[in-house]
């Protein structure tokens, strides 16, 4: 028994902040102070503040340290650990007060998120299976396993409302449902798991994968049963190396104890995983486009129908669940559907994860029950706006979705609302804009994205995604003319009508989105030749107000492209033919005397 | 299988469940555009050409009409403005990255890209223009250009390429705009074990793949006063030509063709069909030769010289049983600067012999090593039924108004068993036309083997000769080759002798020939029709039999001594090489 457990974020975040080292140098410190018998460290998966990384946590205290130094750690083991005084300095500060410190559960950041999809993460040893075990693992698929139907385990998913995390909503029973009965007698059925995470800033499944790889298998394993599959795939991205390295230890360490392969539980039911790299084009999170490549092939999209459940991979009846679809279905398997069903909102049930990044005081991982408003999510749980700017727009559903303005803030967050005003749920991606952000400048940067992950199968999406980037590169520029914008309208619901798959079919929405909610800012553009946010380049011009200049130099010298002139104590002059418009003299002015307009 | 019915444009129409709206269409004579798909073989709905508004009870929305099966009470317009609209927009797009120098290119005329944009009410072709891809020209291959700047990335090339001939030798580069077909590691076309079939020239809507053009040559040497330039044509060419002058599909023209050649001013007008007999003598007797005296078997044919390449580089362990002998092309090419050269008293360097193939593949076998009989080569141009067209045009000859002429002597003399070459089992036929007479040594009561005949990929057959069970195995298509000799080489079949021709089909559907419609292509019997003129032509014809051809005859009595002697050896027959796969 220990007296002390320390759990260390092994997150893909807190590691590049060094959480690595950290986790060395504690064990270096706990065994020079002897207490390598009293104290275990633990590192884990992501406790979701990824803003204040490196986190760790100090139990029976519970005590939660942020943004943790190496050079920290000899003071915290001396004085915490070894002394029982917690380092009130490094704690987060959120936590602190006049006589204690409060629960982490109590800050603004957790309190109003419940932990489903991530009960585990930051909280159990991702390696070590006999923690995921020790918290219920692989009871749901004994439980099934040995007491439930196939058609039981399907009713379950179906009454608890469960829907595809990965952003289309698709009842997820219900694709149980059609992969166990469409294809009578089929000699081979699969189940795969996207784990092909990619719209820009998003990482929920990538947490899951790192902080509670068993769930997936276990749920992968649950779902083989519920169709009649013997054998899974997950499909990874490779840039994703320790969710790689957590699934492939966990896939052995299943197998060593019977979890996965033959005779699970000593029933009759065998089931195995393998691990596919995806190379990380976008288009291969595309379900057909997915199989495409896991049969071998260039990742490129089929047409549907048939779907996947009747023809998926290699031509069997196949179903292709995200990684956060995935990890509730234990859950709602012990606990009942009826349990999860209570959550959320009428249409959607459960919680959601979403990343929260852009202009955001807690960048990081959050799980809320849907239904919650984005204003929760912002202003509470994100703590708002950095800088006391005002909040513009909510883009969720990366490069397929839209953003969300102001007059939206209050919608409660479930698939039907988001669509409702030109948005997507998504796979959870949410970026947070101020009034900093120029609106096309946004749509110009998603577009961009899909014209690069565009596979050039279809014309519509090879070549008119391209024309419509052209459109609005010509708009920030203010080269456009309002037949352009007609132009760029016309193009998106031609894309969206005619591509071959969803990425195609969507991509237009962050144009569309914003044209909806923006399109005072397009005018802008293309009528004054005006940026209302100040973003676009071109758009610009720097200049210097000669009243509140005291000729300091100081942008001069800093001016990279040695367009300010000036001499010593007399007001400067910018170059406009020379300006790079960096905005590198803005910052450098002590004076204010700089604007861009 | 059950039936489902749908509404067309209002109408109903029953069709079996499983149909594309495309077939349910097509066989409720409405035509949909399409530019990617070709039945069977590439049916991927990338061009988003063939759009359609299909309303399942949900509303209606736009689907690609080629893929999209058919539901029950499902209606479906395929002429709406939306739906006008949507395809326009489409081509418009595609228009904007393609080459549209359609004043300067092969194609125009009959490009499909063209017509699409003349149909569709393209007014504005430049519409979406914008940034542009520029590729250079790979002109590496013997046989062959692709000029990717005229490419839309239907991927027919690619499926023609993979699926049809099991090659794979192409396939899409890069992504998204960048998107452009080529070969692995940017390797040029020539570098890489592609077999010059020109399948992919076959299939392709533009003018981004044609082959090497050798007009220009022809012409040059017949305005040359010190050459004798004579001309040779296949079997199937007689049978497609015509498509290039407005004749249906299926038109017999051997008799304007001839004239066509005269009128361009070659010396002589000469016919494969000659060089298809004596390969019947020199291929039959070999087979019988090692029939008899436990030779490599199953021999197998070696006319056709897509197939002689894919076998070189896939099955290199196979190329003892490839028949020794040259193809027809190369055989009439050595006869020509030897036999002719002495009878006609000219000196074989001051002879340009021309043929005109069906086929892309036969420019890459005049360059083969051991094709030059005589210290110069066989064959110096070949040019393909298409090049033809183009002369014919360009010359101002007034094809359909032409009287029917014949073949010059000798070398115009053949046999029904020469022009039947061109289809799918007419080698075979041919062959056993004289193989089971001269080991039976007697008249054969009919001359139709036809079991050997038709469109089927693989066909088999055993024959009695001379107390002998002989298993015959034909296929044509690449595909199809490679499944037959997989067979032969697991030990699941024991043929005595086999026809392979790389093209589906036989030469009637030759990497030269015509382009077809894509109407005609996915739902049509082009090949049939094709394959129909050679046996028409055959069945005219006196003499059906290689080893009657007076010409042949003349030939072996005179000048070869007998079939297999050393002299025709030297003359008629060549050696094969291992090649890798690249």
């Amino acid at each position: 028994m220990f007296r002390s457990h320390v759990l260390i974020c092994g997150g893909t975040g807190c590691t590049s902040s060094g959480s690595l080292k950290i986790y060395e140098k504690l064990q270096e410190e706990i065994d020079k102070n002897g207490l390598s018998k009293e104290v275990q460290v633990v590192k884990t998966g992501c406790f979701g503040l990824c803003a204040n990384g490196p986190i760790m946590i100090v139990y029976p205290e519970g005590t939660f340290y942020s943004m943790v130094n190496v050079e920290d750690i000899p003071e915290i083991v001396s004085e915490h650990l070894l002394k029982g005084r917690i380092v009130t300095r490094l704690v987060y500060q959120e936590t602190v007060e006049e006589n204690g410190i409060k629960s982490l559960n109590e800050t603004d950041f957790y309190k109003k998120q419940h932990r489903v999809a991530l009960r585990n993460c930051g909280v159990i040893n991702p390696e070590n299976i006999d923690e995921y075990i020790g918290r219920d693992g692989y009871q749901a698929l004994g439980k099934v396993l040995t007491e439930m139907t196939p058609e039981e385990v399907i009713q379950c998913i179906l009454d608890s409302g469960l829907r595809g995390r990965g952003g289309g909503g698709f009842p997820t029973g219900r694709k149980w449902q059609l992969a166990r009965n469409i294809v009578p007698n089929a000699d081979q059925k699969y189940v795969c798991c996207n784990a092909d995470e990619g719209d820009p800033g998003a990482f929920m499944d990538r947490s899951v994968l790192e902080g509670d790889p068993h769930v997936v298998l276990e749920a992968m394993a649950i779902a083989g049963y519920a169709i009649g599959a013997n054998q899974g795939y997950i499909y990874v991205r490779a840039e994703y190396p320790i969710a790689v390295q957590r699934l492939e230890i966990a896939i052995k360490q299943a197998r060593e104890y019977g979890l996965l392969g033959k005779n699970i539980f000593g029933t009759d039911f065998s089931f195995d995983i393998g691990l596919r790299l995806g190379a990380g084009a976008f288009v291969c999170g595309e379900e057909t486009a997915l199989m495409t490549s896991i049969e071998g092939n260039r990742g490129e999209p089929r047409p549907r129908p048939p779907f996947p459940a009747e023809k998926g991979l290699f031509q069997k009846p196949t179903i292709l669940n995200n990684v956060e679809t995935y990890a509730n279905i234990p859950q709602i398997i012990l606990k009942g559907a009826e349990w999860f069903a209570s959550m959320g909102t009428e249409k959607s049930k459960g919680t959601k994860v979403f990343a929260l990044g852009g202009k955001i005081n807690n960048t990081g991982l959050v799980e809320i029950p849907m239904g919650t408003t984005l204003r929760t999510v912002i202003e509470e749980i994100g703590g708002g706006i950095p800088n006391g700017k005002k909040f513009k727009a909510a883009q969720t559903g990366g490069p397929s979705g839209g953003c969300i303005p102001a007059e939206h803030m209050d919608i409660a967050i479930d698939y039907d609302n988001l669509i409702a005003i030109g948005s997507m749920m998504g796979s959870g991606g949410l970026i947070v804009m101020d009034e900093d952000n120029c609106m096309v400048d946004i749509a110009k940067f998603f577009l961009e994205f899909t014209v690069d992950e565009s596979c050039g199968k279809c014309t519509p999406c090879r070549i008119g995604t391209k024309r419509m980037y052209e459109i609005l590169d010509k708009i920030t520029k203010g080269k456009a003319t309002l037949e352009d914008l007609d132009r760029l309208e016309e193009l998106c619901y031609h894309v969206k009508a005619n591509s071959l798959c969803g990425l195609g079919q969507t991509a237009p929405n962050p144009v569309l989105s914003t044209l909806r909610y923006f399109r005072d800012e397009y005018i802008a553009h293309i009528v004054e030749k005006r940026c209302p946010a100040g973003v676009c380049k071109d758009l610009l011009s720097y200049e210097i107000q000669a009243d509140k200049c005291k000729g300091c130099t100081a942008c001069a010298r800093v001016c990279p492209a040695g367009a300010i002139s000036g001499s010593v104590k007399n007001p400067h002059t910018i170059d406009k033919s020379k300006c790079l418009k960096c905005g590198a003299c803005i910052e450098k002015c002590r004076f204010g005397a700089i604007i861009k307009k | 299988m059950e039936n489902v019915t749908i509404k067309i444009n209002g109408v109903e129409t029953t069709v079996p469940a499983g149909t594309t709206i495309l077939e349910a269409a097509h066989m409720a004579n409405i035509e949909i555009p399409t530019l990617c798909f070709m039945k069977d073989i590439n049916a991927i709905g990338a061009c988003r050409i063939c759009m359609v508004e299909a309303n399942e009870g949900r509303g209606s929305r736009l689907v690609a009409s080629c893929v999209y099966p058919v539901s029950p009470n499902m209606e479906v317009f395929t002429n709406t403005p939306r739906v006008l609209e949507t395809r326009k927009r489409t081509l418009e797009l595609m228009l904007s990255t393609h080459d549209r120098n359609c004043l300067s290119c092969v194609r125009s005329g009959n490009c499909e890209l063209q017509k699409l944009a003349k149909d569709l009410g393209v007014e504005d072709a430049g519409i979406y223009d914008g940034v542009s891809n520029h590729y250079e020209i790979d002109d590496s291959a013997a046989h062959m250009t692709r000029d990717n700047n005229k490419c839309i990335l239907c991927r027919r090339c690619v499926a023609a390429c993979g699926v049809t001939q099991t090659i794979g030798v192409i396939g899409a580069n890069e992504r998204g705009f960048k998107t452009y077909i080529g070969s692995a590691f940017d390797m040029g076309l020539g570098e890489t074990s592609c077999v010059s079939c020109g399948q992919c020239i076959a299939v392709c809507p533009t003018g981004a793949l044609a082959e090497k053009d050798s007009t220009a040559e022809v012409l040059a040497a017949i305005a040359d006063p010190s050459k004798h330039v004579i001309v040779q044509t296949a079997p199937a060419v007689r049978a497609g030509l015509g498509e290039c002058f407005g004749y249906p599909i299926g038109t017999d023209v051997e008799g304007k063709m001839a004239a066509a050649l005269r009128r361009l001013g070659f010396d002589k007008v000469f016919d494969t069909d000659f060089g298809a007999d004596l390969t019947i003598m020199e291929e039959g007797t070999e087979f019988i030769e090692r029939l008899q005296n436990g030779g490599k078997l199953p021999m197998i044919t070696s006319c056709s010289p897509g197939w002689i390449k894919f076998c070189e580089h896939y099955y290199p362990d196979m190329i003892d049983n490839l028949s020794s002998c040259k193809s027809p092309q190369q055989m009439f090419g050595a006869i020509a600067k030897s036999y002719y050269a002495e009878k006609m008293g000219i000196d074989p360097k001051d002879m340009v012999v021309v043929s005109v193939m069906p086929c892309t593949a036969k420019k890459f076998e005049i360059g083969r090593d051991d094709q030059a009989a005589n210290g110069v080569p066989d064959v110096d141009i070949a040019l393909t039924t298409r090049e033809l067209g183009r002369m014919i045009q360009r010359a101002g000859i007034n094809f359909q108004a032409l009287p029917d002429e014949e073949f010059d002597l000798p070398l115009g003399l053949s046999s029904g068993a020469g022009v039947i070459f061109g289809a799918t089992g007419g080698v075979m036929e041919a062959a056993l036309r004289t193989v089971v007479e001269v080991l039976e040594n007697k008249e054969l009561p009919s001359l139709d083997f036809h079991e050997v005949r038709g469109l089927d990929g693989i066909k088999e057959a055993t024959y009695n000769v001379a107390g002998t069970e002989v298993k015959l195995a034909v296929a044509s298509g690449l595909s199809n080759a490679r499944a037959l000799l997989d067979k032969v080489n697991a030990g699941e079949a024991d043929y005595h002798f086999i026809e392979i021709m790389g093209c589906p089909g036989g030469c009637i559907n030759g990497g030269g020939q015509p382009q077809v419609s894509p109407a005609e292509r996915n739902f049509g019997d082009y090949r049939a029709k094709r394959a129909s003129v050679l046996y028409n032509n055959d069945a005219a014809k006196a003499v059906r039999k290689s080893h009657e051809n007076a010409g042949i005859k003349e030939l072996y009595d005179t000048y070869l001594e007998k079939p297999g002697s050393h002299k025709a050896h030297q003359l008629l027959h060549t050696s094969y090489v291992k090649r890798s796969i690249n």
